[in-house]
């Protein structure tokens, strides 16, 4: 069972409508990787971490996650499965009706049963793991800055101590010395957590940053992975295109959807 | 184009709406019946639903209850028959108009806020966050709304009756000159355990369609500001159908001639 991946994807389709996203995607995330997906806008990368989380169904296609099979898998055994994971959201997607602590308990006390005032205390731990002092604990959601906000998705996405850390875009909408902030606590927790982080991102000086491993998503399947120390060489022009950022290139970018 | 196909896209699009909206429904109420259940977040739903829509529950009821008996008393003097209108006005009130008047403002009020708020929570993906979090948003969100809309309108609609009848006792009293006495006694004889208990029927079934029309439209909203924006407008909306359908239903079931 040692060389079972954390994540093992074969064959994923998804479609929406007329509009394949996915065309048979296979990758494999090992036990304490760091993976990041990078790609084009609107290449399917979301839909591929909504499809690992459960929260889009596939089409087609199998999601593995420590050997267990978790496509079509019943909504209690789905829920135990999620207590593995961890996820910083795109936009945070804080619960604007809690404050900020309750935010980050919340997986604790709700999926763990952790009482109230432990959860607290554990939450101003998490905050301060993320570089916010107690205060913060108590202020709303609303009264944060987007890099606050950030930082407490990140607080909320490590509190369960999850096995499998999940990051959506977590730099876009932030200057660059906040985004190398963010991606030095992202490093940090999922190295200190020993946990599995599967990241998408557009930002290639961030997947440079907390990637071990890259992998490229165009056309519905990824077309290159290796060791982020290899990607300047990689030969694939697709690849050399992206992280140059050039706009001739085999990448054709579609102007409608 | 293929008048046929359109036709028939129409048609599925239909089915898919309403298969959606029953299965939707379906999970609802099983949520509802089966633990775990969260006594915080149904009671904040209940004080929301309940208290905080006193006010203007208590007004609109005031209000229908005064212009009842001004319209009665001027209807009913064509034919001397004056005397009736204690009796109008607790059965309008308690049969009809308490149920409806106060489902319409809570529909206003409570479907337009259960949309805005879950449309914003799934645009914002606070509603993905949830099941990361190995939460499940019908427990967390639907399920206490469902409850509190069941229990909440009835004694929303209990109160508004009172209001309601004492609108019309003000106006029967001080403006048209009834005695006190008589217009009170009149109001109890004529009025039966039915007149009452069907219409806190009504209002239970009013608090689920509310809060299930709200909790659905909301949680399929999708396109930013402006998808919440109509997800509020179809909940309110739809909602308010809905009552006014089941009004005729129930009263159908209740006072329907055999």
């Amino acid at each position: 069972m040692a060389d079972t991946p954390k994540i093992a994807i074969r064959g994923l389709v998804k479609s929406f409508g007329p509009k394949k996203v996915l065309r048979g995607l296979d990758l494999d995330v090992g036990i304490a990787e760091s993976l990041v997906v990078i790609g084009g806008s609107g290449t399917g990368k979301s839909v591929l971490l909504k499809c690992v989380l459960g929260l889009i169904e596939p089409d087609a296609g199998s999601i593995k996650i420590d050997g267990e099979e978790v496509v079509g898998m019943r909504t209690r055994d789905r829920e135990r499965v999620n207590r593995k994971f961890g996820m910083l959201f795109q936009g945070a997607a804080l619960f604007d009706s809690l404050t900020v602590w309750e935010n980050v308990a919340f997986g604790l006390m709700r999926a763990q049963g952790v009482p109230r005032g432990e959860a607290k205390a554990r939450a101003i731990a998490n905050l301060a793991q993320v570089g916010l002092p107690p205060e913060v604990a108590e202020l709303q959601p609303a009264e944060l800055s987007g890099g606050m906000k950030k930082r407490v998705s990140l607080a909320r996405a490590i509190a369960t101590k999850p096995e499998i850390i999940f990051f959506d875009e977590p730099t876009t909408g932030l200057d660059p010395i906040m985004s190398a902030v963010i991606d030095g606590l992202i490093s940090s927790c999922v190295h200190d957590l020993g946990a599995t982080a599967l990241s998408i991102t557009h930002d290639m000086a961030s997947a440079r940053r907390i990637a071990h491993r890259v992998a490229m998503l165009h056309d519905g399947k990824i077309i290159w992975n290796g060791p982020v120390g290899q990607i300047d060489h990689c030969g694939n022009p697709f690849v050399e295109q992206f992280i140059n950022g050039r706009a001739e290139g085999p990448i054709q970018m579609q102007v409608r959807a | 184009m293929n008048p046929l196909a359109a036709i028939g896209r129409v048609f599925l699009h239909f089915l898919t709406g309403a298969g959606r909206f029953a299965i939707f429904a379906g999970r609802g109420v099983i949520h509802c019946l089966t633990p775990p259940w969260y006594p915080s977040l149904i009671g904040r739903q209940m004080l929301n639903i309940g208290y905080f829509s006193l006010p203007v529950v208590g007004m609109t009821a005031l209000f229908t209850g005064m212009v009842l008996a001004l319209q009665s008393y001027t209807g009913f003097a064509r034919f001397n028959a004056e005397s009736a209108i204690a009796t109008v006005v607790v059965l309008s009130i308690t049969r009809e108009l308490g149920p409806v008047i106060a489902g319409l403002m809570v529909a206003g009020r409570i479907g337009a806020s259960m949309a805005a708020e879950i449309g914003t929570m799934r645009v914002t993906e606070q509603i993905d966050a949830l099941q990361t979090l190995s939460t499940n948003p019908f427990k967390y969100l639907v399920a206490p709304r469902l409850l509190a809309g069941l229990t909440m309108l009835p004694l929303l609609v209990l109160i508004a009756d009172i209001i309601g009848v004492f609108g019309g006792y003000l106006v029967g009293v001080y403006n048209l000159g009834f005695n006190p006495t008589t217009f009170l006694r009149q109001t109890r004889d004529y009025l039966e355990f039915i007149d009452v208990f069907s219409g806190l029927v009504k209002a239970s079934v009013f608090g689920f369609i509310i809060a299930l029309m709200g909790c659905y439209h909301g949680y399929y909203s999708e396109g930013g500001a402006q998808g919440v924006g109509r997800a509020t407008t179809n909940a309110v909306v739809s909602a308010s159908i809905l009552i006014l359908l089941c009004n005729y239903v129930i009263t159908g079931f209740f006072f329907g001639t055999k």
